[in-house]
């Protein structure tokens, strides 16, 4: 399997854009750090690239390099080899590219600026995000054989989670005032990966006033370190179920 | 060696194989014919394990290849069209191959050499034409000395030396022992190789006879004409 993850790392770099995402992240990160006179300031411009940005980048790099590599997985399924393993070493592949991307972009000046503590818990957060968005990416191509249609879920899906959600749960606030709705927000959050993250970084920040309704009530529904908790599960289940679902169909494909 | 029990296959509406039942014993040398879209390509795929049938089994030396891989290390699979990452050479490719298969016994390098490839490894897999491809698909699967080659449209884009060449490695690999299973339009090219015919139509085997059985039945000494023979006394 080391083979096959070593032969997908080596072609996704000759492709040079992973350097490029690494040379902007470290431009944002640093340059975000150096212009603001206090660095909880350059922590939150580096908040908003964590949940935009590597969302994005993530999610449509790895769809279109499935995409791609459609002749590769074609000839490899003809070889000795499980399926499994093909499907699991791009994956690996992948999101070992991109955490080290992020590791040296955005992990590097936030060791160097921000406090231990926080800088721990945004390079963790940032990695688990980028996973989370690969293992979609995944599961959005596996689902459409065509490629426009496949790249086009995936940036819905972004769309979806990166800003569309937001609208959805203060539309369903206003409308909902009179009700008690707080349990229903808490399981709204876990429905998206990018509100997750957010709650988990701005309880570490200590920041409640951007919070945002959905933060705030988590903190309140679980205290901060129980929330802490299960935010992370949570996380963790958005990378592996659809990650786990794209590779059920991937063993049952015909090819 | 391979024993194939009445597997079916659908795609959508479409009933590409039909309870499909074959053996394919070591030595032989099958030739597998029919109109386009009979189900020649997806039954080939079947045995790869690269199109999961609906129904039925098939069997490799006596074990179901349903959830196994291993099997695949004593086959040499050329595919009709070849696909193979286009920003990778061709040595690169060999190379990938080579690591990924980790082949433990000699290489079979003779077809590598008789296309002269050597001085090819650099050219990226993009720029190739489609019979360099058909050859880079043909060096591969002969390269791992397999005890079955499955060849699917071999000849079709290679010149005519290349395709002497395979001719005479495919003749060679059948002295050996070798299973061969090979699917082409081309009759007359298939003559002094095969030793069996399978005839599919619409996903089904419409006969599976010896060449020479063939031969006596229809009175023709060529198989193309016996072929054809035997297809029209069917349509009447």
């Amino acid at each position: 399997m080391s083979r096959i993850i070593r032969f997908i790392i080596l072609d996704i770099l000759k492709n040079r854009i992973v350097l490029v995402y690494t040379i902007l992240l470290a431009a944002f990160a640093w340059s975000a750090f150096s212009l603001e006179d206090n660095s909880s300031k350059g922590t939150l411009t580096l908040l908003n690239i964590i949940l935009l940005i590597v969302p994005l980048v993530s999610i449509l790099f790895s769809t279109i390099y499935i995409y791609n590599s459609v002749e590769f997985i074609e000839l490899l399924v003809s070889q000795p080899i499980k399926r499994n393993k093909i499907w699991i070493s791009l994956f690996v592949g992948l999101s070992l590219s991109f955490v080290i991307a992020f590791l040296m972009g955005v992990g590097i000046p936030l060791f160097v600026f921000a406090d231990t503590n926080i800088a721990i818990m945004m390079t963790t957060i940032g990695c688990i995000i980028t996973l989370v968005f690969i293992a979609i990416a995944f599961l959005s191509s596996i689902l459409s054989r065509d490629k426009a249609k496949g790249i086009g879920i995936s940036i819905s899906l972004w769309l979806y989670f990166a800003l569309l959600f937001d609208g959805l749960v203060l539309f369903l606030l206003f409308q909902l005032a009179e009700y008690p709705i707080e349990k229903m927000m808490v399981f709204l959050t876990a429905t998206s990966p990018i509100d997750l993250a957010r709650i988990l970084i701005l309880l570490q920040l200590d920041v409640s006033a951007l919070m945002g309704y959905t933060g705030a009530i988590f903190k309140d529904y679980f205290g901060s370190t129980l929330g802490l908790l299960v935010a992370f599960l949570l996380l963790l289940i958005w990378v592996i179920v659809p990650f786990l679902f794209s590779l059920k169909i991937f063993k049952n494909k015909d090819l | 060696m391979i024993e194939i029990k009445g597997i079916s296959k659908r795609f959508g509406k479409l009933l590409v194989l039909n309870k499909v039942t074959l053996k394919c014993i070591r030595g032989e040398c099958i030739a597998l014919i029919g109109p386009n879209g009979c189900g020649k390509t997806t039954l080939i795929k079947s045995i790869l394990g690269m199109v999961l049938p609906d129904d039925g089994e098939i069997l490799f030396k006596g074990k179901s290849i349903k959830q196994d891989f291993v099997y695949r290390s004593e086959i040499g699979y050329m595919p009709q069209i070849g696909r193979y990452p286009e920003n990778m050479t061709i040595g690169q490719v060999i190379e990938m191959i080579k690591n990924i298969r980790q082949h433990k016994g000699s290489y079979d390098e003779i077809l590598y050499h008789q296309f002269i490839l050597p001085e090819m490894l650099n050219k990226r897999m993009s720029t190739l034409s489609g019979g360099t491809r058909q050859k880079v698909s043909a060096v591969l699967a002969f390269l791992f000395n397999p005890d079955v080659l499955i060849l699917d449209e071999p000849t079709a884009g290679l010149d005519p030396l290349a395709t002497e060449a395979l001719k005479d490695k495919i003749i060679a690999e059948k002295q050996k022992g070798r299973l061969i299973i090979i699917t082409s339009h081309q009759l007359s090219e298939l003559d002094d190789l095969i030793s069996q015919i399978v005839f599919m139509n619409e996903g089904q085997i419409v006969f599976h006879k010896t060449v020479d059985a063939l031969k006596e039945e229809t009175g023709e000494l060529r198989i193309s004409k016996a072929i054809t023979k035997i297809l029209k006394s069917r349509m009447v």
